[in-house]
């Protein structure tokens, strides 16, 4: 046994130590400063130019007025006064409702279409033209479809969603197992594994970081598509608040739900992606 | 060929095989006529320059790939895929990332004897192939969390782990460094004797060919390459490196490969 693991260790006096740590201290704080410091200025350089073009453009709200509407709307968040006056909670909630149902149905479907799209260059084929040509079509053009077949604005909006959302899974699924590489495939070929041992012991793991990339775009689409869906189909979501909003001239209340739906779709994103490194790590270490 | 071959039937047997792969440019041929017939339990190395087509005769061997003419026989079937009874260690170790050596080794194992043996059997049968290569102490660690010569044990454990017929290695040390590239050597010495299997292993290392195998098989420079001579080992077993040393037969077998590589295929046409 030649080759063991040397567990290295750093004998150090305390008095390099200590000035070690005294620098280390600093280098953090000027981290801090460096990743802090830019955002804020921006974001205030942002709130400045807002506040000038609402002292020109009246019509559109101060920054302070919006602040202090979105105090009063964020105090009672869960209030219920009929089905087309609820609090901006429950109008999140319904949206991601929505959203988590359609992706979810287009996560069950797209993710073996997708396994089996990546393993078999016939089946690969045979969906290439009809992805190629329905992919790039907006999800919006699909809502009329919706509506026809489900007689009803809620599957409508879900199915939007759902169609929306299937194809950056399929993709990236296919992609990353096509990627997985030969050496892999080889091993499974010279052992002469079941195409199910292929798949939990192989493909599904080698997979496995392009598969949450492609949730990640197709949440990502799904969230963007969710509140024009629902501008047209009504009920409870924040696309509906915004249209409502709209008609009541209520500008203050759109601008917060601009913020909203950005901040929902940052925590979206930022989740996923420490999902993602949270399953790449377990896979390398653990 | 050899002596070897005629007194003892041919275990694995090479005919006539040719391989042609299609490119951009047209077809290449790599391989044209190769001939041999291996034993049962010797231990053959393929020795030639880059490019001669050692590691493509091993694929067909390991039925990776089928030849473009000619046939490859393999306990007197005929070879036409790849399959555990030809266990193959590869170049850059293939072991899968997302599971421990223990699971890497098992996956193999469970493919070969779940059918017959019981679960405990199949665990005891994984750690002794992982004891084998002096990995009792990592069973549970990751390929990345191990050197890259631990890697190669653990690959050569999971093909040793098989029960193989046929142990076929493609340059399994090349890109280790010298001395645990020694230490592997002596190791697979050792499991070889104690097991009897019967080896193919590609090299471009000299010594490693003199000190492991019973015959060496060189390989004239491609493309269409060939056999060109083949050279029995007579060194008496087991072999100490160190005795080896400062045998002068030793360093007359080391000398004949090194005047084939370096004087008969220096030119890539002059072929034997």
């Amino acid at each position: 046994m030649s080759t063991e693991v040397l567990v290295s260790e750093k004998p150090a006096d305390d008095t390099r130590k200590t000035a070690k740590k005294s620098v280390a201290i600093g280098q953090m704080a000027a981290s801090v400063a460096r990743s802090v410091i830019p955002p804020f200025m921006g974001l205030a350089l942002f709130v400045l130019g807002w506040a000038i073009l609402s002292h020109f453009r009246t019509e559109l709200p101060s920054p302070l007025a919006t602040w202090q509407a979105a105090l009063v709307l964020f105090a009672d968040p869960f209030y219920q006064n009929g089905p087309n006056d609820m609090g901006i909670g429950w109008n999140i909630l319904y949206s991601l409702g929505r959203v988590g149902m359609g992706f979810g149905m287009a996560a069950a479907l797209g993710i073996p279409l997708g396994f089996i799209i990546g393993r078999f260059a016939f089946v690969r084929d045979m969906f290439a033209p009809i992805i190629s040509i329905l992919r790039p079509v907006s999800p919006l053009a699909w809502l009329p479809i919706g509506l026809l077949v489900f007689k009803a604005a809620q599957p409508a909006s879900i199915w939007v969603i759902f169609i929306s959302a299937i194809w950056p899974i399929i993709l990236n699924t296919a992609a990353g197992v096509s990627q997985v590489p030969q050496d892999y495939m080889n091993v499974a070929r010279v052992l002469r594994l079941s195409e199910w041992k292929i798949f939990t012991k192989i493909l599904l793991p080698a997979t496995l970081p392009y598969l949450l990339t492609g949730i990640r775009l197709s949440i990502g689409v799904a969230w963007l598509v969710i509140v024009a869906a629902e501008m047209l189909t009504g009920g409870i979501g924040l696309g509906f608040w915004v249209w409502d909003e709209w008609n009541n001239l209520n500008v203050a209340h759109i601008i917060i739900a601009i913020f909203v739906v950005g901040l929902v779709g940052l925590l979206l994103e930022q989740g996923l992606i420490l999902l993602t490194k949270m399953v790449s790590r377990g896979e390398t270490t653990s | 060929m050899s002596e070897h071959s005629t007194h003892t039937p041919a275990y694995v047997e090479i005919g006539q095989v040719g391989m042609s792969f299609k490119t951009k440019k047209g077809t290449f041929e790599a391989l044209r006529d190769v001939n041999l017939k291996i034993s049962k339990g010797e231990f053959i190395t393929l020795i030639g320059h880059s490019g001669c087509g050692k590691s493509t005769l091993l694929n067909l061997i390991a039925g990776l790939t089928l030849p473009s003419n000619g046939h490859v026989i393999c306990n007197g079937r005929e070879v036409a895929g790849p399959g555990p009874e030809r266990a193959v260690v590869f170049q850059n170790h293939s072991l899968l990332p997302w599971l421990t050596c223990f699971e890497n080794v098992y996956l193999a194992v469970e493919r070969v004897f779940a059918a017959t043996e019981s679960k405990d059997q199949l665990k005891a049968r994984t750690t002794a192939a992982l004891q084998m290569v002096g990995l009792s102490h990592a069973l549970h660690k990751y390929p990345n969390e191990i050197s890259g010569g631990m890697k190669q044990r653990v690959g050569i454990a999971r093909a040793l782990s098989m029960e193989p017929q046929v142990l076929l290695l493609d340059e399994p040390f090349g890109a280790l460094d010298a001395l645990t590239r020694a230490h592997l050597q002596d190791e697979l010495l050792t499991i070889v004797e104690k097991t009897k299997a019967t080896v193919v292993m590609v090299t471009h290392d000299v010594d490693e060919a003199v000190l492991l195998s019973d015959r060496i098989v060189m390989m004239t420079n491609g493309p269409a390459a060939t056999i060109g001579e083949v050279l029995t080992v007579d060194l008496a077993h087991p072999r100490d490196r160190m005795v080896l040393a400062n045998d002068p037969h030793y360093h007359k077998l080391r000398a004949s490969v090194l005047d084939f590589l370096y004087h008969k295929q220096k030119h890539p046409v002059s072929a034997a």
